[in-house]
């Protein structure tokens, strides 16, 4: 069974939030809520600067606290692409997911359940990209199998240099950005 | 009468597969159309799932979106759903400007609308009406106006926008870079942006192959007061002093030409007036050009030897909004001399050619003969305008010369915040017996109209043709996907029926747009049905570059490159562009600049609830050790006040390392005014109500808006 991340080239990123809105559309996020966002970190003094722009949502991390402390088992690591997933109808809205969230990727939902990137595992099932990578204008963002050697996003990671978020938090995210 | 959103005069669309809000439709329908959030027209599908509609995504077939919108495209969902968009014909009850309303009936509002024309026509000739129209949709309208007898019609994309960029282009290759620009940027392994923030100015093919000559290497110079996205990614950011790009430009020339990097064949070949060329760059050394920029002389030197290095796969982008200064097309000329130095116009990495296919116009009557001709360049004194240009309409209107213009019909156009000095178009208005507003948005323009009438969102609307001129020829079809929610009509409905109203039936022989598509398609041997199914239509791919056998040929005077131009002397003007000194802001004071944000377009889509969300207020980039001395912190409200003493509207501070201490920036398109704008109203401040002066290009008339200078006031 696969195991699924994202490789996103921060050179070619323009920070346009394409990817935003796509994802808006695409999974009916209430107005006033975000599933993936932009950051941006400048270093530097003028002129003498370097930017990152960054497409972040929810890590799908390896070990993931989300899903550690959740009481009743709504957050959970599905089977299909070891994807970290919340089932709204078991999620009583506690928050505590929130809470231990380094990377602060959940919201709650206004019908109340905790609510978060899932990787559009929908689309992925037919064959598609998540709907955030599709839309891309940049093409800076891979989607496929980290289990799988020859994948795209191993071929990326093995060929350039990489940074995952807060590795400090030990959550082991699957999402990686190239410098 | 308050009538209004009883069913109008003309009948819904009779389309199949069409559904409005209440729908017992099941399961996903597709219905390929072409964008219209700004002007590029990406090749989009929208989604409608269960009769809502859902998303639109890019047409893979389409070579400008390559299958992918950008985020103003896949937000034109919040188009169609925004509660604030124009619902009913409106006619005004107070004064201007107090947005007071009736609502109407079409037909009445077309009533009022016709009638008040008559009278004009009547009284001061057709010419006293002017039509603004920007983008396609605009098609009919004009064609109404035209029939009417106006030869007045102008949109700000000439005179505020890229006319200079145009007309210094063709002085130097007797053509013009277009739009979607001939800019070959994805093949670029030298690309040079000055003063051009592609990335943050989202124009989708060119993002998209910005993206790819970054991916590729390309070695990108970014020339820019502000450290842009596009600087992020430059080998080379130069931090030029705002106002002095044509020194650099200049300077650059100088040491191509001096150390004989440029490309001698193709300037021996093509080339005109290089002797005198060469001997006007004598005096701009990069030491010349070091306290005018702020550049040093070494890095001038580097950065003209790396284009040198990668010529004629060298482009230095023309840039789009090039009013900046008034000398706009003379540093548009020097551009495109640079350009000529490396061979790249006709080269792969520079300028392709562009092609369509030949779709037949509609055969119309001919337009009534206008004995005053047009009122915007009286006596030509913009010699080398090559489009109306709209502030000349607005200076007939307010002196009455060289003859009056009395009634002003605005599609899709914010004057107030397109054309520089709001007082001005403001006094204008006042003296008009007639305005007419149609758009989708009700924007500050809609505000002050007699007559408002509300369009359909490109959704739910067929349009004209896109017979685009391209990399590669196509034609595409916008065509509705769904009902309009309210009372809007279609430009095309507009226009037919007020040409009714006017008597020039003749004009419209059809009766549908459907029958009008057809037609056109049916002379070109094309199928109506298969382009509703697929979209668009491509045409067989042909050469682009002079390399693969496209026939160098250069329309000047001439017949070639003009490095030293003789009509520009005959004129009166620099046949070889010189170095201008402009103003500096006063100690205290910044000056101002804007831009684009990928995710708004003009002053037209702030209150998409889509697009709001991603960006709902804009901010005034202020360098971070100015803020810190003047107690600034980031993200703290502040208002601008601008050398006439105009006070603007609050805006957020972003105290940033990513601009020069003597400028401030801010995104263009917010502040609205407008009470019908809710969602709007009141977020982010205005540039344009800042912008009280302005510098006029002598050449053809561009109005430069980099000319203001405000100080920071503390918000309490
Ligand atoms: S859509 Fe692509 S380029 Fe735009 S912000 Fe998202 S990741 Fe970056
Ligand atoms: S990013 Fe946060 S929400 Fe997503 S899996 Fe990791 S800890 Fe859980
Ligand atoms: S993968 Fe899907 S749900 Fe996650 S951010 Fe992208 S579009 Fe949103």
């Amino acid at each position: 069974m696969a195991r699924y991340g994202m490789v996103i080239d921060t050179r070619r990123c323009v920070g346009c939030m394409d990817c935003v809105v796509a994802c808006k559309t695409e999974n009916q996020v209430p107005e006033g809520f975000d599933r993936d966002w932009i950051a941006t970190d400048t270093t530097g003094r003028f002129p003498n600067l370097h930017l990152e722009i960054r497409s972040e949502r929810c890590n799908h991390c390896d070990a993931p606290p989300c899903v550690d402390c959740c009481p009743t088992g709504a957050s959970h690591v599905e089977p299909f692409g070891h994807v970290v997933l919340v089932t709204p109808e078991q999620c009583i809205g506690c928050k505590a997911c929130l809470a231990s969230c380094p990377y602060d990727a959940r919201f709650v939902n206004p019908d109340g359940f905790a609510d978060k990137c899932t990787f559009c595992i929908h689309r992925v099932k037919e064959g598609l990209d998540p709907a955030c990578v599709s839309v891309c204008p940049t093409r800076c963002m891979t989607f496929g199998d980290l289990d799988d050697p020859r994948s795209e996003v191993n071929r990326l990671i093995e060929s350039r240099t990489h940074h995952a978020l807060i590795p400090a938090a030990g959550t082991s995210p699957r999402i990686f950005y190239l410098t | 009468m308050a009538a209004g959103l009883a069913a109008s005069a003309g009948a819904r669309p009779a389309l199949e597969h069409v559904s409005g809000a209440a729908t017992t439709e099941k399961g996903i329908r597709k219905v390929p159309t072409f964008c219209d959030i700004c002007f590029w027209k990406c090749g989009a599908i929208a989604h409608v799932k269960d009769g809502r509609l859902w998303k639109v995504e890019g047409n893979p077939e389409d070579p400008l979106s390559r299958g992918r919108l950008c985020p103003r495209g896949t937000g034109g969902v919040g188009a169609y759903f925004d509660p604030d968009r124009l619902k009913v014909p409106l006619v005004r009850r107070q004064k201007r400007g107090q947005e007071e309303w009736v609502q109407t009936t079409w037909d009445e509002a077309l009533n009022v609308v016709a009638g008040k024309m008559e009278t004009i026509k009547t009284k001061w000739g057709a010419e006293a009406m002017a039509l603004f129209a920007h983008g396609l949709g605009g098609t009919f309208l004009k064609h109404t106006l035209k029939a009417y007898g106006s030869p007045n019609i102008a949109a700000p994309s000439f005179a505020q926008c890229r006319g200079p960029r145009d007309v210094g282009f063709a002085l130097t290759f007797g053509e013009e870079i277009g739009s979607p620009e001939r800019t070959d940027i994805r093949n670029a392994r030298c690309l040079v942006l000055i003063g051009s923030h592609l990335g943050e100015n989202m124009h989708n093919t060119q993002a998209q192959e910005f993206a790819e000559a970054v991916g590729a290497g390309a070695s990108i110079i970014v020339v820019d007061p502000r450290f842009s996205v596009a600087a992020s990614k430059a080998k080379h950011y130069l931090p030029i002093r705002p106002g002095t790009d044509m020194a650099l430009l200049l300077a650059w020339m100088h040491v191509i030409v001096g150390e004989g990097l440029y490309d001698k064949e193709y300037v021996a070949a093509h080339g005109y007036g290089f002797v005198q060329f060469q001997a006007e760059l004598e005096p701009y050394t990069p030491e010349w050009a070091y306290p005018e920029t702020g550049i040093a002389p070494d890095a001038i030197r580097e950065t003209a030897r790396e284009m040198a290095r990668y010529r004629p796969a060298t482009l230095i982008h023309p840039g789009r909004h090039a009013t900046w200064y008034g000398d706009d097309s003379q540093r548009s000329r020097a551009v495109a001399l640079l350009n000529a130095l490396m061979g790249s116009w006709g080269r792969k990495g520079g300028f392709w050619t562009p092609s369509s296919m030949d779709v037949p116009g509609y055969p119309y009557p001919a337009y009534p003969k206008s004995t005053k001709g047009k009122v915007d360049n009286p006596g030509s004194r913009h010699r080398f305008a090559t489009e109306s240009i709209t502030t000349g309409i607005r200076e007939a209107t307010l002196t009455g010369q060289p003859y009056p213009v009395k009634g002003w019909m605005v599609y899709a156009t914010n004057l107030i915040n397109a054309l520089p000095n709001q007082e001005e178009t403001i006094r204008a208005i006042q003296a008009l017996e007639l305005l007419v507003v149609v758009d989708v948005a009700p924007s500050e323009i809609a505000g002050w109209a007699d007559v408002v009438l509300p369009e359909s969102t490109y959704l739910e609307r067929y349009d004209e043709l896109n017979v685009e001129s391209f990399r590669e020829p196509f034609v595409a079809l916008r065509q509705p996907v769904l009902h309009s929610p309210h009372d809007q009509k279609p430009n095309w409905w507009i226009a037919r029926t007020l040409a009714g109203k006017l008597g020039l039936q003749a004009y419209y022989p059809w009766k549908t747009i459907e029958d009008y598509l057809d037609h056109r398609l049916a002379k070109a041997n094309l199928s109506f049905t298969e382009l509703k199914r697929k979209g668009i239509i491509r045409g067989a791919a042909v050469p682009v570059y002079f390399d693969d056998g496209v026939e160098p040929s250069f329309p000047t005077p001439s017949g070639k490159i003009e490095f030293y131009s003789t009509q520009l002397h005959d004129a009166g003007f620099d046949p070889v562009p010189k170095y201008t000194r402009h103003p500096e802001p006063p100690a205290g004071s910044f000056r101002l600049l804007f831009g684009r944000a990928p995710m708004h377009t003009f002053s037209r889509t702030q209150s998409n609830p889509l697009l709001h969300d991603l960006m709902s207020e804009n901010e005034v980039w202020v360098n971070a050790d100015v803020a810190s001395r003047l107690g600034l912190d980031d993200g703290r409200y502040v208002r601008l006040r601008n050398q006439d003493g105009v006070l603007g509207q609050r805006i957020r501070v972003k105290a940033t390392e990513r601009i020069r201490p003597d400028c401030v920036f801010m995104v263009h398109g917010f502040g609205h005014t407008s009470k019908m704008m809710r969602r709007a109203l009141g977020k982010g401040a205005s540039d344009a109500q800042l912008i009280t002066r302005y510098k006029t290009d002598p050449l053809m008339g561009g109005t430069g808006m980099n000319v203001n200078f405000v100080t920071i006031e503390a918000e309490a």
